[in-house]
C-alpha cells in the first residue's frame, strides 16, 4: 500500500513496474490516469476552456485521508498491491494529475477496487481545483454525479 | 488554537490560517463557526449559513456536533474537487 502526495509528474510505466516487481501473485492489474482537460462543461451545455488548472491541498491530511481509503479498499478486496499518486500545484491540459492502480490475483476485484478508490478520493481527500480559464480565475464546484458515484460504495 | 482555511474560503477571509482563543463555552465545531463569523465581514460571508463548507479537527473530517476539546487546528473548506 502507497500513497504519494507530490508537485512533479510521474512516469506511469516506472510507477507499475515498481508495483508488481517481485510478487508473482498478482493476475490483474487495473490503472486509472487522470488528466487535466481543455474544457470544463458547466451545467451541462456551457464550456470554458481551461488553460490551466492549480491543485491546492491539505498537506498531513490529504495523506491520511488516502491512507484511509486505501486502507478501506483493501479491507472490502482481496488486494496485492495498491498505490495512489496525487499531484498539486500548477498543471496544464494534457498532463497527468492522479494514478491509482490496484493489483490482485483476479481482475474482477482490480477493477472494482481501482473504481472505488477513484470514487472516494475525489469526494473524500482535500484537494481543491482552480481553473484558469479566459474569463479569468475560477474555483471548480463539487458535482452532484461525484457524489452519487462515491455513494454507491457506502455500506447500507 | 490553530484555524486554516483552503481554497475560496482563505480568500474570503483573507488570511491561510489564524491563531485564535475562542470564548468559554465553545464547545463544538459549530460554536467555533458562529464566534468565528463576529471576527471580520470576511469571516461572516466565508461562514455564512447556508454556505457550502466542510471542516476538519486535527485533520480529521468532522460534522459540526463534534467536540473541539483538547483539539489543536481546525480547518474549513469547501467541497473536495479532486481527482
Amino acid at each position: 500500500m502507497t500513497v504519494r502526495v507530490q508537485e512533479a509528474d510521474f512516469d506511469v510505466g516506472a510507477e507499475l513496474a515498481r508495483l508488481t516487481d517481485g510478487n508473482k501473485r498478482i493476475g490483474g492489474l487495473a490503472v486509472f490516469v487522470g488528466l487535466v482537460r481543455e474544457m470544463h462543461v458547466r451545467e451541462g451545455y456551457h464550456r470554458d476552456r481551461i488553460d490551466a488548472l492549480t491543485l491546492e491541498h491539505y498537506p498531513g491530511m490529504t495523506e491520511t485521508a488516502l491512507q484511509d481509503i486505501e486502507a478501506e479498499a483493501n479491507r472490502r478486496w482481496p488486494l496485492e498491491a495498491t498505490l495512489i499518486v496525487h499531484r498539486y500545484g500548477r498543471m496544464e491540459p494534457g498532463e497527468r494529475i492522479v494514478l491509482v492502480a490496484v493489483g490482485s490475483p483476479h481482475r474482477e476485484a482490480a477493477f472494482e477496487a481501482c473504481e472505488f478508490l477513484v470514487d472516494w478520493l475525489k469526494t473524500k481527500a482535500p484537494f481543491w481545483k482552480l481553473e484558469d480559464t479566459p474569463k479569468g480565475e475560477q474555483w471548480v464546484g463539487a458535482h452532484e454525479e461525484d457524489d452519487a458515484a462515491a455513494a454507491r460504495w457506502e455500506k447500507t | 488554537m490553530k484555524i486554516r482555511y483552503f481554497a475560496w474560503m482563505k480568500r474570503t477571509v483573507g488570511v491561510a490560517e489564524e491563531e485564535v482563543t475562542p470564548p468559554d463555552g465553545t464547545d463544538t465545531v459549530g460554536d467555533l463557526v458562529v464566534w468565528l463569523r463576529s471576527r471580520s465581514p470576511g469571516h461572516a460571508e466565508a461562514l455564512a449559513e447556508g454556505a457550502a463548507f466542510g471542516a476538519a479537527v486535527d485533520q480529521r473530517t468532522a460534522t459540526f456536533d463534534v467536540k473541539l476539546a483538547g483539539a489543536r487546528e481546525v480547518a474549513f473548506f469547501p467541497p473536495f474537487t479532486g481527482g
